[in-house]
């Protein structure tokens, strides 16, 4: 009796053990593929880093040359499309935490935008195709800022509501009792209050356009040279990394690693640091 | 008090005379904001719609040509210009299903670690960390895989796959072939390490969110930390569970870069998970700018049209199952 009891218990113990050490298993195997990732972007990417990787333009097959056209058309897109893409995304946000916390529109806007926040990027880049590089006749810089600005709405408008439900209604309800009307409450009272976790949403869509390439590829393309003409076809970091990493010439491979090696740098740089931004504010 | 409101909106009195008008100002301003608002929620539901729209008028011009044998036909000639649906939609799925396939029970058992077993002082560090891997742009998956998981599968893995599972009859044309190194397989593998975070993390945040109360219970009466995951935990956030597995599926289907890289962009459907295939996102990212003729143009956007509405109803079931536990908590 006693020793079949013993027995159940230690299969139990066994299986306890077993599980233990499987979800640590489990988590090594997940971190380790972080630190492998990172540890040949860094082998690879460093030794390909210098001076004229910012200086010089993209080369043509088989010779030297930077990335620095690619750099700049990719801060030119990303910025545009932070610029397009963020007052849509906070005003919309806005409308979801404080004018229509439970109406109908309102559920159906959030529904809406949980889907788009993860619709494939791909999808993006042909709709943009169709609304702007088909009509224009050619690709451009303009379709791809507009791209990445349809990317960036969703991500706003959620860390913005997200925010904006955490003020408490208190801090409302005594700007409303001393006559201040609803729209000066929302920007000088909830926006201020909502602040830090507003930029941490406007960072965290920063990080996550300057890393999109799918919806580049054909809105504005790739461009081998120096170009601030937004209405014609413009170089960006993904694209060129695109190209030259499946080109067989050994010299844009290397640019390929030090380009990637540029996108996860700041891709990691503003994640961490949108992170810090909430998290000293929440302890 | 409330001409500290009136100064802050800029109101000054010599501007308005009277009390009224400065109330109707106000007034207005208020319904501006509001409208500005209202519209911009409505911005988000005309890009949704937009979306839709535009991938059906370019979608035409293909299904109307091919009809429904678009969804049945393997060929993908654009020579001939006779384009099938069928090779991209498998191969889509098939790496899909490799991807879950991993992601699901690792993610499950590093959510498991976080939340039960780890020490308080590692918990943040190892969260962050998890989620960062989530934050990697997918072209950085991509190259990291032809350059560097490919060639190791190749060299390592596969033959040892092949070897293994090659002579057992119905397992071995899974791994049938030679070890091309790109593929299938490579492709899932790579899928699964970048839905692994989203699986984790949100499993992780159900996980916590289960009352003390109840896990307390059940150590109370003698369960192991293992069964109070498997008996107690799971149970109770099963909804939520499977609402991330969903939205882990939904990024794998929809991925493109990462997989654009390491499949090989062939139109064929093949019995082994070794050989080259495509899916619909690489095969549009592929061929789209080269893509001459209104018909091939048109059937690559069809295809586009069918990641749509395959995540669409993926990620709605996902957003469905969290809102329910989300109203239920």
């Amino acid at each position: 009796m006693s020793a079949t009891a013993n027995s159940l218990y230690a299969g139990r113990r066994r299986r306890n053990a077993i599980a233990k050490g499987l979800a640590v298993a489990a988590t090594i195997f997940g971190l380790g593929w972080l630190v492998l990732i990172l540890g040949v972007l860094l082998f690879h990417g460093l030794s390909g880093l210098s001076l004229s990787v910012f200086t010089e333009n993209t080369p043509p097959p088989g010779a030297a040359g930077g990335l620095a056209n690619a750099i700049v058309g990719s801060v030119i897109m990303t910025v545009l499309a932070v610029i397009i893409g963020t007052p849509i995304g906070i005003l919309a946000g806005t409308y979801l935490a404080e004018y229509g916390r439970h109406d109908k529109l309102s559920t159906v806007v959030r529904f809406i935008n949980d889907i788009l926040l993860s619709a494939p990027s791909i999808v993006i880049g042909l709709f943009i195709y169709e609304v702007m590089v088909a009509p224009m006749g050619h690709f451009s810089g303009y379709a791809g800022a507009v791209a990445l600005a349809v990317i960036v709405i969703p991500v706003v408008v959620r860390t913005t509501e997200d925010m904006l439900s955490l003020v408490p209604d208190t801090l409302r309800e005594a700007a409303a009792s001393i006559g201040l009307p609803r729209s000066l409450m929302i920007m000088r009272i909830a926006y201020r209050a909502a602040q830090a976790g507003i930029v941490t949403g406007i960072l965290l869509a920063i990080a996550r356009i300057s890393g999109e390439t799918a919806p580049l590829l054909f809105t504005a393309l790739n461009n081998q040279f120096w170009s601030m003409n937004m209405n014609a076809p413009m170089p960006s970091l993904p694209v060129v990394i695109f190209q030259f990493a499946l080109s067989p010439y050994e010299e844009w491979q290397k640019l390929a690693w030090t380009g990637a090696l540029l996108i996860t740098v700041t891709v990691l740089a503003l994640s961490i640091f949108a992170r810090s931004l909430t998290s000293t504010r929440k302890q | 008090m409330s001409d500290m409101a009136l100064r802050d909106a800029n109101v000054s009195a010599r501007e308005s005379s009277s009390r009224a008008a400065v109330l109707r100002r106000l007034r207005l301003n208020d319904r501006i904001f509001h409208g500005l608002t209202r519209g911009a929620a409505f911005t988000v539901l005309a890009l949704l719609s937009g979306v839709i729209i535009a991938l059906i008028i370019g979608a035409a011009p293909a299904l109307g040509t091919f009809g429904f044998s678009f969804f049945t036909s393997q060929s993908w000639n654009p020579v001939t210009e006779k384009f099938g649906a069928l090779a991209p939609i498998y191969g889509t799925l098939v790496t899909s299903f490799i991807a879950m396939l991993i992601a699901v029970p690792v993610g499950l058992m590093v959510a498991f670690f976080l939340t039960e077993l780890c020490p308080m002082v590692l918990r943040r560090p190892i969260g962050i960390a998890i989620e960062l891997l989530a934050g990697i742009p997918s072209i950085i998956y991509g190259i990291w895989g032809l350059f560097v998981f490919a060639p190791f599968l190749q060299k390592y893995v596969q033959p040892f796959l092949i070897d293994t599972f090659g002579s057992i009859p119905i397992l071995g044309t899974l791994f049938e072939g030679p070890p091309y190194g790109i593929g299938v397989l490579t492709a899932g593998l790579i899928l699964a390490i970048m839905v692994l975070p989203f699986v984790t993390s949100i499993s992780r945040d159900v996980f916590s969110a289960v009352p003390p109360v109840l896990k307390e219970a059940a150590y109370g009466v003698g369960c192991t930390t293992w069964e109070v995951f498997r008996n107690v935990i799971l149970p109770y956030t099963r909804v939520g569970v499977i609402g991330g597995f969903m939205l882990g599926l939904g990024r794998a289907l929809g991925e493109t870069m990462a997989v654009t890289f390491v499949i090989g962009n062939a139109h064929k459907i093949s019995a082994s998970i070794l050989a080259p295939g495509t899916t619909i996102s690489a095969s549009i990212a592929n061929e789209f700018t080269e893509a001459v003729g209104d018909l091939y143009t048109s059937s690559l956007i069809a295809l586009g049209l069918i990641l749509f509405f395959i995540t669409f109803i993926v990620l709605a079931i996902a957003r469905y199952l969290l809102a329910r536990l989300n109203r239920a908590g």
